[in-house]
C-alpha cells in the first residue's frame, strides 16, 4: 500500500531476492528465535516481583548485605506477621475493597441511568448538560482537587459526617459517577438496535424496565469493561486518599503502604513483606479476570483510535 | 425516534391516576430522573470545582487568613518569577520526553515479539500484563529497593560490568532517570496491551501481499504494519503524555522532589503549595497552568499526529 510506486517496489524486490535465500541457508534453531528475545525480556519484567518476594523472606542481615544475597539461606516467614503487627494491612485491604467495590457498583448504576437517558431520551437541557459533562472529562484532577477538598470538608461538617474528610465515604462519593462512565455507556447504548426497546415499550414496559431488562443485558460487555477500569482506577488511586484521609484505620492500601514506607525506611524485609501482601490480592484478581482487564484496556485504546 | 417512543406511551393500559402517570411516564420527567443522580455528582465534584479553582487562582487564599481578597493576576505573575516553577517545568518536560517514547518503544517491541503463536506465549504475555496490576506505590517501593545505593541489586549488577556504585535516587543528576525507568516498567503492560490489540487488527493478507511483492520482514513491518499501527501510536502518545505531565505518586514516594529539587515536577510542587503550605490561590494558578500545558501539548500531538496517522476506511 505504501510501496506502490515502481522504483520503491523494485527496491523492495531486490532487497528480498538477496535476503531470503541467505536466511534459508543459515543454521536453524530448534525453537522460534523470538524466545531469545522474549525470555530475557520476561525475566527483566518479572525480576522486580521476584526480588520483592526474595527480600520479604530474608533476615534483616541478609537484606542489608552487599553484594546482595540473591537466594535467601532460609525462608523467614516471620517478616509477614511482623509487618502485620506494625501496620494494619488487613484494614487497608478491607478499606480498599470497600471503596473499590462501592465505587464500581455506584458507577454501574448511575452511569447506566444517565448514559441511557443521554442516548435515548429527549428532554430539556440535554445537549447543554452533556456538553458540561464532556468538558469535565478533559480537566485534570489537579485542577479540581482543592475545591473538591473544600466541598468534601463542608459536606462532612454540614450534611453527613460519613462523607467528610477522614471518612471512607469521602473516597467513594466524588467518584460515584464519572463523566467517562456516562460518555462510554452512552456511546455503547447508541450502537444497540432501538427496535427491541420500542417493542418492549409497546408491550407496556416502563422506561426503567426497558433499561434493566433489555438494554443492560445487551450492554454486558461494556458494563464489564467499565467495571474493570473503574476498579483499577479506584484501587490504585493515591493522590485523593492522601488528601482526604489522615487516620491510619481509614487508609486504603496505596496510602497505607506509603505511610508504612515512611515509618520503616530501612526495614526492607518488612517493607517487601508488606508490599507482597498488598500486591498478591490484586495479582490474583487480575489473573482470574485477566481476559476482562486486558480486553477493557484494549477497548480504551481501540475506542481512542 | 421520539415519535416512536411516545406513541406506545399513549396506548399504555389506563391507571387510576392518569395525570400523574403521564407526568412520570413522560420523556421529560424520565430524562431528568435518570440523569440527576449522576449529573449532580459530576457537577458538584467536577464542574463546580473547575470554576471555583479558576476563581481561586485570582485570589489570595492561604487558609490561615479568613478573607480571600481578589489579587488580579498576582498568582500567575508570581509563577513567572518562581525559580522552583521553572525547575518543575523543566523536570516535567524532561521526564515526559524520555518516558513517553521509551514506553511506546518498549511496548511496540514486546507486542511485535508477542504477536505470534509460539510456545509459552501466554507466559510471556502474562509477564508483561502483570505490571498493570501493580499500583504506582508498590512499583515505587520495589524500585527504591532495587536502586538502593548501598544494598540495591542494580548496583550489584553494574559492578559485574566494572561500573562503580551509583547514588541513583540520592543523586540530583540521576534521580529523575530512575523515576523514568520505574514508570516505564509500570506502564509496560498497558502499552503492550494497546499495541497487541492493534496488531491483531492488521490484516494478514496485507503482510502476505507485501512479501509476495518481495518485501523482507523488516520492510513489511516498516511499510505495512507500522502505518497500520499509527492510530494506536497516536492514542498512546497522547494518553502517556497526559499521564506523564501529571506525574506525582512515584516522586512523592521515592524522592519527595529531591535531592535539591532535582525531581520536583509540576504536580508535586502544586501538591506542596496546596496541602503542605496551604496556598490554595497560588496552587490553583499552577493547576490551571498545568491544564493549559496539557491542552496545548494534546492539540499539537493531534495536529502533528494527523499527518502521520493512517486510518483505514
Amino acid at each position: 500500500m505504501t510501496a506502490t510506486s515502481a522504483p520503491a517496489r523494485d527496491k523492495v524486490r531486490s532487497a528480498g531476492r538477496s535476503g531470503v535465500p541467505a536466511a534459508r541457508r543459515r543454521w536453524r534453531l530448534p525453537f522460534s528465535p523470538w524466545h531469545l528475545v522474549l525470555l530475557p525480556a520476561s525475566l527483566v519484567l518479572l525480576f522486580p516481583f521476584g526480588w520483592m518476594l526474595a527480600t520479604s523472606v530474608e533476615t534483616q542481615n541478609e537484606a542489608l548485605h552487599f553484594p546482595p544475597v540473591l537466594i535467601p539461606h532460609q525462608i523467614r516467614l516471620a517478616n509477614y506477621p511482623d509487618a502485620l503487627n506494625s501496620a494494619p494491612f488487613g484494614h487497608f485491604f478491607a478499606n480498599s475493597a470497600i471503596v473499590a467495590v462501592t465505587t464500581v457498583v455506584c458507577n454501574l448504576v448511575l452511569c447506566s441511568l444517565a448514559g441511557y437517558a443521554f442516548a435515548r431520551f429527549r428532554f430539556f437541557g440535554r445537549t447543554a448538560l452533556f456538553a458540561v459533562i464532556m468538558a469535565t472529562l478533559m480537566v485534570p484532577f489537579q485542577v479540581t482537587m482543592i475545591p473538591q477538598f473544600i466541598i468534601v470538608k463542608w459536606l462532612g461538617v454540614h450534611v453527613l459526617a460519613g462523607v467528610g474528610i477522614d471518612h471512607i465515604g469521602a473516597l467513594i462519593l466524588p467518584n460515584a459517577a464519572t463523566a467517562f462512565g456516562i460518555f462510554f455507556l452512552r456511546q455503547f447504548f447508541r450502537t444497540l438496535p432501538i427496535e427491541y426497546e420500542e417493542s418492549a415499550r409497546v408491550d407496556g414496559a416502563s422506561r426503567l424496565t426497558v433499561l434493566v431488562r433489555i438494554v443492560l443485558p445487551l450492554a454486558a460487555p461494556a458494563l464489564a469493561t467499565l467495571a474493570a477500569l473503574t476498579f483499577l482506577d479506584s484501587w490504585n488511586n493515591f493522590l485523593w486518599p492522601l488528601i482526604a484521609v489522615t487516620s491510619t484505620n481509614k487508609m486504603t492500601l496505596p496510602l497505607g503502604l506509603a505511610t508504612f514506607q515512611g515509618a520503616h525506611q530501612t526495614e526492607w524485609t518488612l517493607m517487601m513483606a508488606g508490599n507482597v501482601m498488598s500486591l498478591v490480592p490484586m495479582l490474583v484478581i487480575f489473573f482470574l479476570a485477566q481476559r476482562y482487564f486486558v480486553r477493557s484496556v484494549a477497548a480504551t485504546g481501540l475506542a481512542g483510535t | 425516534m421520539a415519535v416512536a417512543v411516545r406513541r406506545p406511551a399513549a396506548r399504555r393500559p389506563s391507571s387510576r391516576r392518569p395525570s400523574a402517570r403521564r407526568v412520570i411516564g413522560s420523556e421529560q420527567f424520565s430524562g431528568w430522573a435518570f440523569v440527576t443522580p449522576g449529573v449532580v455528582i459530576i457537577l458538584l465534584f467536577g464542574a463546580v470545582p473547575i470554576v471555583w479553582s479558576a476563581v481561586m487562582s485570582f485570589q489570595r487564599n492561604n487558609l490561615l487568613s479568613p478573607s480571600t481578597p481578589f489579587v488580579g493576576t498576582a498568582n500567575y505573575r508570581k509563577m513567572i518569577h518562581d525559580p522552583v516553577v521553572a525547575q518543575a517545568i523543566q523536570h516535567t518536560l524532561v521526564y515526559t520526553v524520555l518516558f513517553v517514547p521509551g514506553t511506546m518503544l518498549v511496548g511496540l517491541f514486546l507486542a511485535v515479539a508477542m504477536n505470534r503463536k509460539i510456545r509459552f506465549i501466554s507466559f510471556y504475555r502474562t509477564a508483561a500484563y502483570a505490571t498493570m496490576a501493580v499500583s504506582t506505590i508498590s512499583e515505587a517501593i520495589v524500585f527504591i529497593w532495587l536502586f538502593d545505593p548501598s544494598y540495591g541489586v542494580v548496583n550489584y549488577f553494574l559492578s559485574a560490568f566494572g561500573i562503580p556504585p551509583q547514588q541513583f535516587l540520592n543523586s540530583p543528576s540521576e534521580a529523575l532517570y530512575v523515576i523514568v525507568i520505574m514508570t516505564i516498567w509500570g506502564w509496560t503492560g498497558f502499552s503492550v496491551v494497546i499495541y497487541l490489540a492493534a496488531l491483531q487488527g492488521v490484516p494478514q493478507q496485507l503482510i502476505e501481499a507485501a512479501s509476495i511483492d518481495g518485501a523482507g520482514p523488516w520492510q513489511a513491518f516498516r511499510r505495512v504494519t507500522l502505518p497500520l499501527l499509527s492510530p494506536a501510536s497516536l492514542f498512546l502518545a497522547v494518553w502517556l503524555t497526559i499521564n506523564a505531565l501529571q506525574l506525582f505518586d512515584e516522586v512523592y514516594l521515592s524522592t519527595q522532589g529531591g535531592p535539591l529539587n532535582a525531581t520536583t515536577v509540576l504536580v508535586y510542587y502544586l501538591y506542596i503549595q496546596a496541602f503542605q503550605q496551604f496556598n490554595f490561590g497560588y496552587a490553583s494558578a499552577i493547576a490551571y497552568f498545568l491544564f493549559l500545558v496539557i491542552i496545548v501539548v494534546t492539540v499539537i500531538q493531534f495536529r502533528v499526529g494527523r499527518r502521520f496517522t493512517y486510518y483505514r476506511s
